[in-house]
């Protein structure tokens, strides 16, 4: 190893990184498009239910439970109706989810302590937001009708009857249950991945292509040089990207950084060196930028978006893409973030996935000397 | 000069898959000499080339490079040569010094040595007015002396250079052989490729690569002497019927088209006016053979004994 040699490959690297305001654009501007593209578009969370609503009864009873979806942020009601024709048009052109219809006895049979149905229909399409839309509505509609039986037990003198079990839920981590708050941190794992892979897998495949690289492999430079020197440069690219990811999340997104900056960026350091040793593999395998660059952005982006438990659990995967997961780098990082910014776990417990995140990076940078190390065919 | 060859090839082989690009090629090259590896595209210059220079393993036999195996002292022998590929490789977005500096780091030249040579090899080549401008942005020519300039810092003791004057104008080309002789009368040994034969011409010895196999090789002077034919000039009005003649003459073994006359190849001892007697029109002159003819009488003698 020597540190000149490495060092003029580093500073060559940086000047052709300066030099192509293209790339450098794509390099800054990317990370910020996914973010806001993700941050605000990539939404889980099912709230504002767009609903329609029949009253046949019209009666305080009725109004009663109505208010409390009129008045709940959950539901966004968007209008009365008198019949069934613009409910079903209404979900047949999907301007609403839901539609709550209250049948003309509501109150009377109410006011006589009989049982008595409402009606709720809703688009299944999707099923996931309808699936909660209906735990929604089940809650709500729970909630009156045992405010409506207490009242019922006092006006017969039985005295308020509380329920035998009163379930105390506390919410930790994400008290509020805002999936930003899980999706950004993920965010910054995909982001990391992608912008490393893509922005070094042009460029072994750019010496070859150039002639460059027949060049070079006749001067004394190592390929343990010529790599860490290649690296360097675009850390300094991806060190940007990673800086300007987690202050976006934190001021933009307003997601909380709990735990401790220094695990934050050292796991971001070891994450970053092995995306980044990833695209300049597949720049040293295929030697030819379009190709190289194209496994780049497929090679980073699928698997660390689905498989990283980014959004989507590993836990309830299938078995295959669950074993297939723990080779994608991403899983480790996308942990580490998770656990730092939110619960403000510490090394005690992560050791493992920064552990992992080292191993990945070191196998790959291990595989690009040896590539490296390969003559002209 | 050294008595000791500065470059040693025994019993290189090459494949290629099937192919065999270079076959059983034995050469030695002396300090302080311009070697001219010379054949029609295809017949292994480069290949030979870059094996020589440690970029590329042989299938089979041994070089020495300076005094280093290259194939198990690769770094010894990559600090003693300068290599100078065919298309060089230089970053275009960067600009003439700073290409200089990139390849001087490489090679570990000191700083203080690297701003006493970098003007001097600016200063030889003329380019120090474009010490500021993007490689991208020069000519052919003044590329080829970048690309020199940058396999001369580390001051090699051999330098290879593959083609380097391809697609390069005839001036440029003549100022790119006055650097070369001056490097050589500093001590430096060059061993270049080329597929043109007036370059050929300016080597100490050349070497004729056919089909991987070197079937000539000694200095361009010798080489002309040494063609087993006496060769005439035919020159008048009417060479595509002298051709047709001398093709049917008994006594002429080759004949070719060489510009505005024709090259006629007769056994030695053939007088002029045997030649004269077979296309009467025309002027007939005994000539000495241009390593063209050598070349091409040598290649057509090879092909005709392999079919």
């Amino acid at each position: 190893m020597n540190p000149r040699r490495t060092l003029a490959i580093f500073r060559k690297e940086l000047l052709h990184i300066v030099r192509d305001p293209l790339s450098l654009g794509m390099a800054l501007a990317l990370p910020m498009l996914l973010l806001i593209l993700f941050g605000y578009a990539l939404s889980l969370d099912v709230d504002r239910i767009p609903l329609l609503i029949w009253d046949q009864d019209k009666t305080p009873q009725s109004r009663a439970l109505l208010d409390r979806f009129r008045g709940s942020r959950l539901f966004a009601v968007q209008g009365d109706i008198d019949s069934y024709r613009p409910a079903e048009l209404g979900l047949d052109r999907g301007d609403v989810l839901a539609v709550l219809v209250v049948p003309i006895d509501f109150g009377h049979k109410l006011a006589a302590g009989q049982q008595t149905p409402v009606q709720m229909l809703l688009d299944g399409s999707d099923s996931n937001t309808a699936s909660i839309a209906l735990g929604y509505a089940r809650a709500m509609v729970a909630g009156y009708s045992s405010e409506v039986r207490t009242e019922y037990q006092v006006r017969n003198g039985a005295g308020e009857l509380k329920p035998p079990v009163d379930p105390q839920l506390r919410v930790m981590f994400n008290n509020e249950l805002k999936s930003k708050n899980y999706i950004v941190p993920g965010l910054i794992a995909v982001i990391l991945m992608m912008i490393g892979a893509m922005l070094t897998s042009l460029s072994i495949a750019r010496e070859w292509e150039n002639g460059t690289m027949e060049e070079l492999l006749s001067t004394p430079v190592r390929p343990a040089e010529l790599a860490l020197g290649k690296l360097g440069a675009y850390f300094v690219l991806g060190f940007v990207d990673m800086v300007t990811a987690v202050l976006a999340g934190v001021f933009v997104f307003g997601v909380p950084l709990r735990g401790s900056l220094p695990l934050l960026f050292v796991s971001g350091f070891t994450f970053l060196f092995g995306a980044l040793s990833w695209g300049l593999l597949l720049s040293a395998i295929t030697r030819n930028q379009l190709l190289a660059f194209q496994m780049g952005l497929i090679s980073s982006f699928l698997p660390s978006f689905l498989l990283s438990g980014f959004i989507y659990s590993i836990d309830n995967m299938p078995l295959l893409p669950q074993v297939i997961s723990y080779v994608v780098p991403a899983r480790y990082f996308v942990a580490l973030l998770k656990g730092i910014f939110l619960k403000a776990t510490g090394l005690q417990i992560l050791w493992m996935e920064l552990l992992f995140l080292a191993t990945y990076a070191v196998i790959v940078f291990a595989l690009l000397t040896r590539k490296l190390r390969e003559k002209i065919a | 000069m050294n008595a000791a060859p500065i470059i040693t090839i025994r019993g290189l082989h090459r494949k290629f898959g099937d192919i065999e690009a270079v076959h059983d090629l034995n050469l030695e090259v002396a300090r302080g000499e311009i070697f001219g590896l010379v054949g029609p595209d295809g017949a292994g210059k480069t290949t030979t080339l870059r094996i020589t220079c440690g970029l590329m393993h042989a299938t089979a036999g041994e070089v020495r490079v300076a005094g280093h195996d290259v194939r198990a002292e690769v770094g010894a022998v990559k600090d003693r040569i300068g290599y100078m590929a065919q298309k060089f490789g230089l970053y275009g977005d960067l600009t003439v010094g700073e290409n200089l500096r990139f390849y001087a780091d490489l090679f570990g030249i000191d700083k203080q040595q690297r701003d006493t040579l970098t003007p001097q090899l600016l200063e030889m080549t003329r380019m120090s007015p474009f010490v500021d401008r993007h490689a991208a942005k020069l000519s052919g020519g003044m590329k080829q002396k970048l690309a020199l300039m940058c396999t001369l810092l580390h001051r090699p003791e051999v330098l290879f250079l593959d083609e380097p004057t391809n697609g390069v104008d005839p001036v440029s080309r003549r100022d790119f052989w006055a650097i070369l002789y001056q490097l050589v009368h500093e001590g430096m040994t060059v061993f270049v490729t080329t597929a043109y034969l007036d370059e050929a011409e300016r080597c100490d010895r050349v070497g004729l690569l056919h089909k991987g196999r070197l079937i000539l090789l000694d200095s361009p002077a010798r080489l002309k002497n040494s063609l087993p034919l006496a060769c005439f000039e035919v020159r008048g009005d009417d060479l595509r019927s002298y051709r047709e003649a001398l093709r049917r003459a008994a006594n002429v073994e080759d004949v070719e088209l060489a510009g505005s006359s024709i090259h006629a190849f007769a056994p030695q001892g053939t007088e002029e006016a045997a030649i004269q007697a077979i296309v009467p029109g025309a002027r007939v002159r005994r000539i000495l053979p241009s390593l063209e003819d050598v070349f091409i009488a040598t290649v057509r003698r090879e092909e005709n004994r392999a079919a």
